[in-house]
């Protein structure tokens, strides 16, 4: 009697192992290129109208572990000098495993002196945050940024 | 009536650039979230947050439900004249709310 249970056991670790390795490899390799979901892709394909996105200009210090997804600190800022030629017309900010690829829109202009802002974000899950900026010269530059969650925010229940 | 806290520098020198922090006290239902009966809690947000600096818009900002509660929001402006700053949230099921700061630019 001890022995199918057993048998059975050590299949389902074998192939939740394999499993695992399988899950694990694309999201290595696939990264540097287009890892991110549908979601995220088309939120972000929205705000750019399919121009090209390079990567630079933009900081987005967010912490890399969070124990709270309820409120997590975030600020954006973009090297620019913020000249009446030569500034940041909008900051985008995205994530990929919330309900919803949004977190906010910011529109700044050449009298902000800084194109820097700050907020707190909800992250329903450990992931990626994407922000993106618009330049005066209507280029998109962005940096994304890797989030551990410890607690979820979202899908805790209503008391 | 919601509350907002607004911190803004009394006084700047004329060009000075100036950190603007809010921060509206808003419950921010992200409208995904299930009572213990399964049912959907209805959306409730602050969808736009507006700031105008003597009448002459300088940031506005478009929410989302990933925004936390009690949304906190702080941008940067040029102190150019001495005047007043205009703060507008608008949101879900009519939600309003105006506040205001002066600064005197030297």
């Amino acid at each position: 009697m001890q022995h199918p249970p057993n048998s059975s056991r050590r299949q389902f670790l074998g192939l939740a192992g394999g499993a695992a390795v399988l899950g694990a490899l694309p999201v290595v390799i696939v990264r540097p290129a287009e890892a991110t979901p549908a979601m995220l892709a088309s939120a972000i394909q929205t705000v750019t109208g399919g121009a090209a996105v390079r990567i630079g200009k933009v900081k987005l210090d967010i912490p890399p572990l969070v124990e709270n997804g309820n409120t997590v600190p975030m600020t954006v800022s973009v090297a620019s000098p913020m000249t009446a030629n030569e500034y940041v017309k909008s900051i985008h900010v995205f994530n990929e495993k919330n309900p919803q690829p949004n977190i906010g829109n910011f529109h700044i202009g050449p009298w902000a002196g800084r194109a820097q802002v700050s907020t707190r974000i909800r992250l329903a899950d450990s992931q990626k945050v994407v922000a993106i900026a618009r330049l005066s010269d209507d280029s998109f530059w962005s940096a994304s940024a890797d989030v551990i969650v410890t607690l979820a925010a979202c899908t805790e229940e209503v008391n | 009536m919601a509350s907002a806290l607004i911190n803004v520098p009394a006084k700047a020198g004329r060009g000075d650039v100036i950190e603007i922090k809010t921060l509206m006290s808003h419950i921010m239902e992200s409208g995904f979230r299930r009572t213990a009966a399964g049912e959907i809690v209805p959306r409730d947000i602050i969808t736009s947050f507006t700031c105008r600096y003597n009448g002459t818009e300088i940031f506005r900002a478009d929410l989302f439900p990933a925004i936390s509660a009690n949304p906190f929001i702080s941008f940067f402006t040029v102190a150019k004249e001495s005047g007043k700053l205009e703060f507008e949230w608008v949101g879900d099921n009519g939600f309003a709310s105006t506040a205001s700061a002066s600064i005197t630019v030297e």
